[in-house]
């Protein structure tokens, strides 16, 4: 690595416990949610330093845009002086607990880190990445290897939105508060950037870092933003309206493949390997559109109103 | 060394002086307003001059292109962010310096 | 990379720690979403260790951090909720962290 990367990576590394103290410890809630939003892009340098751009453009568009701007909406709903309340965090008064608790952790961590078993699939996955479709192998081990649980996550995403919607009606305001000129400008000039990118990311995914997970999450961060910048979705709350179909699309998508294969067959998730590339390009658009529609209805908050434009600001 | 090492180099230096001096603008600064005036614009700029700097040091055409798309995107958002920085803070009734 | 594994445990014990002391309800998903990336960092600076790269944890890193925006979405959700029931429309103020 050499002495300039390993003096990147103590920098790196103190900034990211910085930011990380800060976006728990910091005065004033806005200071808190604006330090973990550095946090999660310095974290996005890391997984690149780490050989794991997949995670990188995933942690750059979901863990600094996406939860950045729920947080900050989040925030504006609350009372901006309750935010900025003095420290009401319990630090310090038991440090006698804390320290040799740290020192535990850190003792046990390392000596699992030391002691067990390197984790050694790569070789495996290798040997496999030839019959599977695709030549990245975390696309392989995403929507092949591992299928099942894709399909429990995008499960848990779909899950996250019905408890969000049974909640009530999306608690944030529909139009932007700051009437700016230059802010529809910037939904209409960088929407096709968002599109182009995201269907660029999707194409990627089967030989290069990319694939349905960066694609969605980009595309769902600009639907966050063209919101932000008072469009209003063609979706709606409707009870027959297309939300619905759109959101289930991955879900349904993974498991009518799975059913289907199993029909030939094979087992559950067990393509034949002709037709794996395409099968896993199928998966990955209908993944990829879900992800976004989902990270846009979760970033929503609650059910999005029938009709978009009856509804005031509130 | 090549010479599109060294004008790389000299561009992505130049670029993180800017960078620099954008960023002691944003420390020494007294309020949001002269900062915003030091800020985005140094920011822009030491961005620009790293990824051509980048670009011209790889040595590859299409990576520059890349890289310099990524400049443009930047200073759209840059501009607008700055922008809207400011008209939140004059909405909070935050007084410019020396007024 | 021992570099990066001491880096995980500590982003782990700030995550713990923030979460356990902080009452606001806010600080507390700051706080999880700390200790989700140390999670992550951990695995995957694990899987970095191996001969040849190891892909699994990458992919579910990556599944984990779609999981983890969806679990602070609802989390978000629920406490809006909650502090505007608590507060009244128009504060949210968070009265458990008051009292203690």
């Amino acid at each position: 690595m050499g002495a300039p990367g390993l003096a990147f990576d103590g920098i790196l590394g103190a900034a990211l416990l910085w930011t990380a103290w800060q976006a728990i410890h910091a005065a004033g809630l806005f200071r808190a949610v604006v330090s973990f939003m550095v946090f999660g892009l310095l974290m996005a340098l890391a997984w690149v330093r780490l050989e794991a751009p997949d995670i990188a453009l995933a942690e750059a568009a979901i863990g600094a845009g996406i939860t950045g701007a729920l947080l900050l909406s989040a925030l504006g709903r609350l009372d901006w002086e309750a935010g900025r309340a003095t420290d009401e965090c319990l630090r310090g008064r038991d440090r006698a607990f804390w320290v040799p608790t740290g020192l535990l952790l850190l003792a046990g961590l390392g000596g699992a880190a030391w002691l067990l078993p390197a984790p050694g699939l790569g070789e495996p996955v290798a040997a496999e990445l030839g019959r599977s479709g695709v030549e990245n192998p975390v696309t392989a081990v995403l929507l092949n290897f591992r299928a099942w649980d894709t399909l429990l996550e995008i499960a848990i995403l779909l899950l996250g939105v019905v408890a969000l919607w049974s909640l009530g009606p999306t608690p944030w305001p529909s139009s932007p508060e700051l009437v700016s000129p230059a802010l529809p400008m910037l939904g209409r000039v960088l929407f096709p950037a968002f599109v182009l990118v995201s269907a660029y990311l999707l194409w990627r995914g089967s030989h290069a870092p990319g694939g349905a997970f960066p694609a969605g999450a980009v595309m769902g961060a600009g639907g966050v933003l063209m919101l932000m910048a008072g469009a209003r979705p063609w979706l709606s709350g409707d009870v027959h309206g297309p939300w619905r179909w759109a959101l289930a699309l991955g879900m349904v998508a993974m498991l009518g493949v799975a059913f289907a294969v199993m029909t030939g067959g094979h087992g559950f998730f067990e393509y034949p390997v002709e037709l794996a590339g395409r099968l896993i390009l199928l998966l990955e658009l209908a993944a990829g559109l879900s992800i976004a529609l989902l990270l846009f209805a979760l970033y929503l908050g609650g059910e999005p109103p029938a009709d978009w434009e009856t509804r005031r600001p509130a | 060394m090549s010479l599109t090492g060294v004008i790389g180099g000299i561009l992505t230096v130049g670029g993180v002086l800017f960078l620099l001096l954008g960023t002691l603008g944003l420390l020494r600064f007294p309020d949001v307003y002269t900062r915003l005036h030091a800020q985005p614009k140094a920011d822009n700029i030491g961005l620009g001059m790293i990824c051509l700097g980048l670009g011209v040091y790889s040595g590859s055409l299409s990576l520059t292109l890349k890289l310099l798309l990524v400049w443009l995107l930047m200073l759209v958002a840059t501009a607008v962010g700055a922008g809207l920085i400011a008209r939140a803070a004059l909405r909070r009734g935050i007084r410019p310096w020396g007024l | 990379m021992t570099l990066y594994l001491l880096l995980a445990v500590a982003l782990l014990i700030i995550g713990l720690h923030g979460l356990f002391v902080c009452a606001q309800l806010m600080r507390k998903i700051l706080a999880l979403n700390v200790l989700t990336t140390a999670v992550f960092l951990l695995l995957v600076v694990l899987a970095q260790a191996a001969e040849v790269l190891d892909p699994v944890p990458h992919a579910m890193v990556l599944t984990g951090i779609v999981v983890t925006v969806s679990t602070t979405a609802v989390a978000l959700g629920l406490m809006v909720r909650l502090l505007e029931r608590r507060g009244g429309p128009v504060s949210g103020r968070d009265r458990d962290s008051r009292n203690s």
